[in-house]
């Protein structure tokens, strides 16, 4: 209790602080150089996730072409690619570059940065009743440093000799050798600047979560009153701070090993009919070091996600989360055992075959939490009085993937079976559909739900629809049939599959995958354009629409410094409480104390 | 010019959606009794997105069907290995496995959603929590996937934990580089000489592997490129390695993968069971050669048509491909893997020359 007493002692200080300032504003500090965590979480959205993720997806585009027709002559190509498709086709280098490029833009940029930037920033202080992060000034470095690797890996794009091509894993010694491929020369410099900076940005964003969480709840926010999201950011922010520095040293040691002349990942190399000076180090070490970070990125991306739609289908079922210390008792073990089950993305690297039984043991171990997440959304689904806003769509849709995608993953996951479907089509089916299209799904669903908190203004529901449902029949069009030329035999990563007759019956599959992901693309304009035109001219939202019984909702919705007017609201109940028998509404906003005879519920 | 046009597209595109949003507008504005432009879903979108949903988990259904029925016959044949028997059993056993839960539980997701659908003035049933439910749904996927895994590491250890010492086993380096495979025999003594590197622009650069020529048991081993032969029905010891990046040995036919590493040795074992020749007699490689060339004959006719050298008819051999990024021609680093009988084998073995014809 006291802390949470000096926490609301320290929020209201910094409510007297903002008030002071409250007319000091220029453009530049209210727009660009913004301190205010809901600016930052704009700040954050439309880079993260509608620019980087619209050149992200171009990408996959460009390649799936590539891949349905290949060596095929096209105008688009020429345009973008100039000088990297003579007369339209594209060329195997740039192929490896868009790969590498649209894997890193994707994970890290949209639904690392894009996702946890712009709804951590958004709902933290506003679902715990805080008046802003606990460090304005490094929430505003942690968006300017994103930014700024944005601008470094779009640059790379330009470079000489291309950008990065040695897949979003980045393997030594591809990437640290030059000679080996043109794309690990200046563009994979920029590619590791890059990063560098970004896991600068992340643990920054991150640190101020946990502290903001920790610290600043309102009075009556215990830890088991708050909404799913929070536990989810907090979670997630967690994990981020254990395993990015990893990334970081990772891509130190390869600076080093590529710039110093250092032999942490390198050893024999001969390459272009020289031996290179380069002994001792292990390429199997930069693997380790990587999926260190690799893997719990995977639920950085994912538990997000999974908070967000726990709220939305909460609220538009109008019923409690199903089960929701057991929700927050998976998040918990998903986040521990996700620091240990990186060894399954090495089954076949050499490593000793005594740790793929261990990381056999770890990784199913996983699946645990995760099954009991999906059954907890399908029993809140259960007898509620479902309300289809299209947030309520994604995340259902959502539910959907998470099972589809997280049950091959039982296969990948088994170090015997993982032998033959390893680096195939099988794997990019698999972590597209668990952890791509499903974090995607969270992200649009928190982008419809809270539209009206960003913007104040509602998106269009009929567009949403469309959007929703294109996507959807688009994602398993595309992903399904990629779990057979998997089984097939096919590797990932290349650039065409012409070049092995055996191959030639997957062609057709091939192009249907294609016109599904162009349709997916299609669909994703319509969301753009709902976005921008719902921006300006979308109709002026009400201050709680979707009759939410969170926090966020009882602030104005025209935005203020220090989120409410007069004193932070308190907490008398968690935040579920919809469709309580003996109350007249269906749902109870968690500032309003509890009725004379009403029981507190038990949860 | 090109420019231009796309910008027009991509305008035209704009136009076309903010089109459609005002004829949803018009619509809603005609049938609606009273305008209802809340953005909220009120009764009726309920209804219908509740049926969608019924209708996508229909859609699910005949797109798993479909898969299965018109996709089944390009996955790979029965397994050219002793191991890989174990293998596809459980692969089949984990699949059972999942198609049933994805079954049911999409089946239930999208069920719930649509029968719950909102309806206004319904209020939903208040439940928080049911701890013997969730105890039911922790311990029965931990049990499934206890005897999964039991079963998966006992499969592991069978394969990965071979005899390395092997006196019977027939000894082969594969030996990785940018973008082609070799494949190293240990000659008359079975054993590979010891190799670096260092040692490949030895003898005007045709040291192909970098055998060290100091040490004499290397001096009998024979090297191949293009395709290697293995004798059926007996163990074979992959010993790979890399000079310049991380490749992969990916033998999808025999379920055999291994990465090979710069710096280090990696290893694979296994027996192959089925010869070439036999495996060509097997109907499902056969109808899969069948539909192969047919669509190279198709392919042929459109490129002589346009006056290009037509493919040339394809018939079936085991591959080793490279399965993990290694540069511009990922794409196309293969090598043919013949299984033959002893017989066959022994003769084509003799014909190789051995590396100390390069050595004089």
């Amino acid at each position: 209790m006291e802390s949470e007493e000096f926490g609301d002692l320290l929020a209201n200080k910094k409510s007297d602080f903002h008030q002071d300032h409250h007319h000091n504003d220029t453009f530049i500090t209210k727009y660009i150089f913004s301190q205010d965590h809901k600016m930052i979480a704009k700040q954050y959205l439309i880079t993260g996730v509608l620019f980087m993720g619209f050149i992200g997806v171009a990408m996959s585009l460009l390649f799936r072409l590539q891949l349905a027709w290949p060596e095929q002559s096209f105008a688009v190509f020429d345009i973008f690619l100039g000088k990297w498709a003579p007369e339209g086709v594209m060329d195997p280098n740039i192929y490896l570059a868009l790969v590498t490029i649209h894997g890193t833009i994707m994970v890290f940029f949209v639904l690392t940065a894009g996702l946890s930037g712009t709804f951590s920033n958004l709902l933290i202080p506003l679902q715990i009743g805080a008046r802003d992060m606990a460090s304005g000034l490094l929430n505003m470095i942690s968006f300017w440093l994103f930014f700024l690797s944005s601008v470094i890996m779009i640059a790379s794009l330009f470079v000489e000799a291309g950008p990065a091509a040695a897949g979003w894993t980045i393997y030594p010694p591809l990437s640290a050798l030059p000679q080996a491929q043109p794309g690990s020369g200046m563009g994979m410099t920029l590619w590791l600047i890059s990063m560098a900076i970004f896991v600068a940005s992340s643990l920054l964003g991150s640190l101020n979560y946990i502290v903001t969480v920790i610290n600043l709840r309102t009075k009556g926010m215990s830890l088991f009153r708050m909404p799913l999201t929070i536990w989810a950011f907090f979670v997630t922010a967690i994990i981020g701070v254990i395993s990015f520095p990893v990334l970081l040293s990772a891509a130190l040691l390869l600076i080093m090993d590529r710039s110093f002349g250092t032999s942490f990942f390198l050893s024999d190399i001969f390459v272009q009919g020289e031996v290179l000076h380069y002994q001792g180090g292990s390429p199997v070490l930069f693997e380790h070091l990587f999926w260190f970070l690799g893997h719990p990125e995977v639920y950085i991306v994912l538990l997000p996600a999974l908070g967000i739609t726990s709220e939305i289908i909460a609220t538009n079922s109008r019923k409690p989360i199903f089960g929701y210390r057991a929700m927050v008792a998976s998040i918990l073990a998903i986040a521990f055992l996700s620091t240990v089950v990186w060894g399954h993305h090495m089954f076949i690297s050499g490593m000793n075959p005594f740790l793929g039984s261990v990381f056999t043991f770890t990784t199913l171990l996983i699946a645990i939490p995760s099954a009991v997440k999906a059954f907890n959304y399908i029993t809140t689904l259960w007898k509620g009085n479902l309300q289809f806003n299209p947030g309520m769509l994604f995340s259902i849709g959502l539910v959907s993937t998470f099972i589809t995608g997280g049950l091959t993953g039982i296969i990948l996951g088994d170090s015997t079976l993982d032998i033959n479907i390893h680096d195939t089509y099988f794997v990019v089916a698999h972590f597209h559909l668990v952890m791509g299209i499903s974090a995607l799904y969270g992200l649009f669903a928190g982008v419809y739900h809270w539209f009206p908190k960003l913007f104040g203004r509602m998106m269009n529901k009929n567009l949403g629809y469309i959007h929703f449902w294109v996507t959807a029949i688009s994602a398993y069009g595309v992903f399904f049939p990629m779990h057979f030329i998997g089984m097939a035999g096919l590797p990932r990563r290349y650039y065409t599959n012409t070049a092995f007759p055996y191959f030639d019956d997957l062609a057709d599959i091939n192009v249907i995958i294609t016109v599904f992901a162009l349709l997916a693309g299609a669909a994703q304009l319509i969301f753009l354009y709902n976005f921008i035109s719902s921006m300006f001219y979308g109709k002026k939202a009400s201050k709680n629409p979707w009759k939410s019984t969170t926090l966020e909702w009882t602030a104005p919705v025209e935005h203020m410094h220090g989120n409410w007017p007069g004193k932070i609201p308190h907490v008398y109940r968690w935040a579920y409480d919809y469709s309580k028998p003996g109350h007249e509404e269906d749902f109870i906003p968690q500032t309003v104390p509890l009725g004379e005879n009403e029981d507190i519920t038990e949860h | 010019m090109i420019a231009l046009i796309t910008g027009m597209v991509l305008i035209l595109m704009g136009i076309a959606i903010w089109q459609i949003s005002n004829i949803y507008k018009l619509i809603q504005n005609k049938m609606g009794k009273e305008k209802d432009d809340s953005q909220i879903a009120n009764e009726k979108d309920n209804d219908t997105q509740g049926k969608l949903m019924f209708a996508f988990l229909v859609f699910i259904y005949l797109v798993t069907i479909y898969c299965f029925w018109a996709y089944t016959k390009v996955l790979l044949p029965e397994s050219a290995s002793e191991h890989g028997v174990p293998y596809d059993r459980l692969l089949w056993i984990s699949f059972a496995i999942i198609l049933f839960a994805q079954t049911i539980t999409q089946a239930v997701l999208h069920y719930f959603a649509y029968k719950y659908r909102g309806i206004n003035n319904r209020k939903a049933f208040f439940i928080t929590h049911d701890n013997n439910l969730e105890l039911v749904w922790t311990v029965i996927p931990a049990f499934v996937f206890f005897g999964l895994i039991i079963y998966g590491m006992v499969t592991w250890g069978q394969i990965m934990n071979f005899d390395d010492q092997d006196e019977d086993a027939l000894v082969i380096e594969l030996y990785a580089a940018q973008w082609n495979w070799k494949a190293r025999y240990g000659g008359q003594d079975n054993v590979l000489g010891d190799a670096n590197v260092r040692f490949l622009n030895d003898f005007d650069g045709r040291n192909s592997v970098g055998i060290d020529s100091s040490d004499p048991n290397g001096w009998d081993d024979i090297v191949v490129s293009q395709e290697f032969h293995i004798p059926v029905n007996r163990k074979v010891i992959f010993k790979m390695r890399s000079q310049d990046v991380l490749h992969s040995a990916y033998m999808p036919h025999f379920r055999a993968q291994m990465n090979c590493v710069p710096g280090m040795i990696t290893e694979f074992a296994f027996t192959p069971t089925i010869t070439t020749a036999d495996m060509r007699m097997n109907p499902d490689v056969a109808s899969k050669v069948e539909r192969i060339n047919k669509i190279r004959y198709d392919n042929s006719q459109e490129l002589i048509a346009n006056g290009e050298e037509g493919l040339e008819p394809y018939q079936f051999d085991y591959l080793l491909l490279c399965a993990k990024i290694c540069g511009s021609s990922h794409y196309n680093m293969q090598m043919k893997i013949i299984v033959d009988s002893e017989k066959d084998y022994n003769k084509w073995i003799q014909q190789q020359p051995a590396f100390s014809s390069i050595m004089q």
